[in-house]
């Protein structure tokens, strides 16, 4: 569905990504992991359009989507869920969603907008109560739900999604990861960046380990749950256990 | 043909495309693994000036340095590794025949990745859930016979370690007993265990053998034949190596046209060993191997000194696996005897230590139903001790073959013969004579 090739970007003077080759097949969940500052963020943003690359291949659904504008990428079904949350805080909920229908609005003149809606507020049943809700007051949990909801509302077939456990409550990043699963089961495919790498490998089906803008490791989940470099690196296993 | 019969659908029949995306993205990543990790690469690496942010499709892989195997026994034991020995769940090793052993680790991923592929080989062959698998190979730091057996584990069929037991009766009778379906073994064990049942007077009919995989050894037409005929088989044959991985690398599917090399975790190339250019698809030349998987013991472009060639047709399995043909023969004057590969070099050394100087000599190999034998002519010079009593003579024979025996562990004939008939051979072409059909 996704597939990267060489991809080179940075900012300014700044080389981030360095080549890097990926693929996330339609139906996965495929996790990306790495230090603070690997690239992993960058390399969303250079899928989502907002930053531009500076070599390589970006193809999604068999078309080259390098160097479209984002906008463009999320009408193609590729969209970002991006760290942060960056929600419209003097917006209410419902008004946030709807905004998220916006790439489709000349498609059906906004009628799916509303079962769109409603399968969000299935999804999420706490942003229908908060419906009229300002979203600066939602907690940060709730805000980050409100994100995925917004993304989801273009109706995208691949959702990328930037940290969505950072700052948020244990229980309710455990909700969000269930969500993941649920949103996979039912058909669509996750790019999932992620500090927290055991409860992001727990989810994904593959991963690909990123230091300084480049892959250093590929495999299933398991695969990477079980190497002791990302064990230490990633997983927090003692490194003091360590005595080579 | 039974399209059904494959360990792993989605990798074996992946379309080419898709694989060569997974190839790049698994070689950038073993790339930037062993130049962070591995003294040796990120040295040549550099000695060559190589860029791999460059490097960005697999065809690009030319433009890195080789890795022969007087690299790896120069790392000797460790210093290949690409982790801390601490990470390492198993260690295998070449035997040493040949000068000093080549060690390879493995990690829990590469065993994973080890039984994975072995078991796609044996898939391959036709082996399934209710066959009985009797296996006939070492199980020591030779990675044979452990490697098969988690493959076999993984299948799903039964397994009986029988190993290499020096009573060849012993492993008869389970066969026999335990009803054994498959054998796996040496071609070389498996005309032994022919022989063995005729001694025995037990016929194959009253064995429950239905398949051979074979390996570690040249299987050529006519003993394949006599192995099919002898044990009422059908055989495969499989190749790999305990650099790369032991078996594991290539197999034959049911076709019996060519082995699949599992391509998701190697990446093949087939060079001119003269000129160390690629040859154009299909060409004869020396298969080299670049693991995209391995964790614990990745090697880059290893040259494996087997000639072979490549053939990309499709085949009738379905497999999209480039099949590669039986090795024919090696780029240096290795000889593989029985599973054992040694050097004429060595041979001269071993007669040297035991005459004092070093004698002219000659290396003829045959192949007499289906055994192969060696037979090492020495001339006999007026510098040998005793030349005239016959006594001494006899002595020096039986401990020239003792040695070497006790040195490459190969049973040889060792004989006499008249002094200034084989000086003319002296390190040129002749010394070796090979009369084992291919």
């Amino acid at each position: 569905m996704l597939k990267i090739l060489n991809l080179e970007a940075g900012y300014g003077p700044l080389r981030v990504l360095k080549g890097i080759s990926l693929h996330v097949s339609p139906g996965e969940i495929v996790a990306l992991i790495g230090a603070n500052g690997a690239g992993k963020t960058t390399l969303l943003k250079t899928v989502a359009g907002i930053l531009k690359a500076r070599s390589g291949a970006i193809e999604f659904d068999k078309r080259q989507i390098n160097g479209k504008p984002p906008q463009k990428v999320v009408e193609l079904g590729c969209c970002m869920v991006p760290e942060g949350r960056h929600v419209f805080s003097t917006l209410s909920v419902r008004e946030n969603l709807i905004l998220g229908a916006f790439a489709r609005r000349h498609r059906d003149n906004g009628a799916t907008a509303v079962t769109e809606l409603e399968q969000v507020y299935k999804l999420f049943p706490i942003l229908k109560e908060r419906e009229s809700q300002l979203a600066g007051t939602l907690s940060g949990g709730q805000q980050q739900m409100l994100a995925i909801g917004r993304a989801l509302m273009s109706k995208p077939r691949l959702l990328m999604m930037d940290e969505p456990s950072l700052g948020v409550a244990p229980l309710i990043a455990r909700d969000i990861f269930q969500t993941v699963v649920r949103l996979k089961e039912a058909g669509l495919t996750v790019l999932l960046v992620e500090q927290n790498a055991r409860a992001a490998l727990a989810v994904a089906d593959r991963g690909y380990v990123i230091e300084t803008g480049q892959v250093v490791l590929e495999g299933t989940a398991r695969e990477l749950c079980d190497n002791p470099e990302v064990q230490r690196a990633y997983l927090g296993k003692d490194y003091k256990t360590i005595d080579e | 043909m039974d399209r059904a019969a494959l360990y792993n659908a989605k990798s074996e029949t992946m379309p080419r495309d898709e694989l060569e995306q997974l190839q790049i993205e698994r070689l950038q990543s073993t790339l930037n693994r062993v130049y962070r990790n591995v003294a040796f690469y990120r040295t040549a690496f550099d000695a060559h000036q190589v860029n791999l942010e460059r490097l960005k499709q697999v065809s690009s892989l030319r433009e890195l340095p080789f890795t022969t195997r007087e690299d790896l026994r120069k790392s000797y034991p460790y210093d290949m590794f690409a982790v801390p020995l601490h990470d390492i769940a198993r260690i295998h090793s070449t035997s040493g025949t040949t000068g000093v052993p080549i060690v390879v680790g493995y990690t829990r991923n590469d065993l994973r990745a080890w039984t994975e592929c072995t078991a796609r080989l044996l898939v391959a062959a036709g082996v399934a859930q209710h066959d009985v698998v009797q296996i006939a190979l070492n199980y020591s730091l030779f990675a044979g016979g452990f490697g098969f057996h988690q493959g076999v584990e993984q299948v799903g069929a039964t397994v009986i370690p029988a190993s290499l037991t020096t009573n060849l009766e012993k492993q008869i009778a389970i066969m026999r007993d335990f009803k054994a379906t498959v054998l796996i073994s040496t071609p070389s064990h498996g005309v032994n265990i022919v022989a063995g049942l005729e001694q025995m007077q037990i016929h194959p009919e009253r064995l429950h053998l239905r398949l051979g995989l074979f390996g570690g050894e040249r299987l050529s037409d006519s003993l394949r034949h006599q192995l099919e005929e002898q044990l009422r088989i059908t055989s495969i044959d499989t190749y790999g190596l305990t650099e790369i991985m032991g078996p594991g690398v290539a197999g034959e599917c049911q076709v019996r046209d060519g082995f699949h090399i599992n391509e998701d975790h190697f990446i093949v190339e087939v060079i001119d060993p003269r000129t160390l250019e690629p040859v154009a698809v299909g060409e004869e030349g020396e298969l080299v191997l670049t693991t995209i998987t391995k964790e614990g013991f990745p090697l880059i472009r290893y040259r494996t000194g087997d000639i072979t060639q490549l053939n990309p047709e499709p085949c009738p399995c379905g497999r999209t696996f480039v099949r590669m043909a039986r090795i024919t023969g090696r780029t240096d004057d290795q000889i593989l005897f029985r599973g054992v590969g040694f050097f004429p070099s060595q041979v001269e050394e071993i007669l040297a230590g035991v005459e004092g100087t070093s004698p002219y000599y000659q290396i003829i190999l045959e192949e007499k139903g289906g055994i192969d034998t060696i037979e090492i002519r020495v001339e006999v010079s007026d510098k040998m001790p005793f030349l005239d009593e016959v006594k001494a003579l006899e002595a020096l024979r039986i401990q020239m073959a003792k040695c070497i025996k006790t040195a490459l562990d190969i049973e040889a004939k060792v004989t006499f013969v008249e002094p200034r008939s084989l000086r003319q051979l002296a390190g040129g072409k002749g010394r070796v004579v090979d009369n084992r059909p291919r």
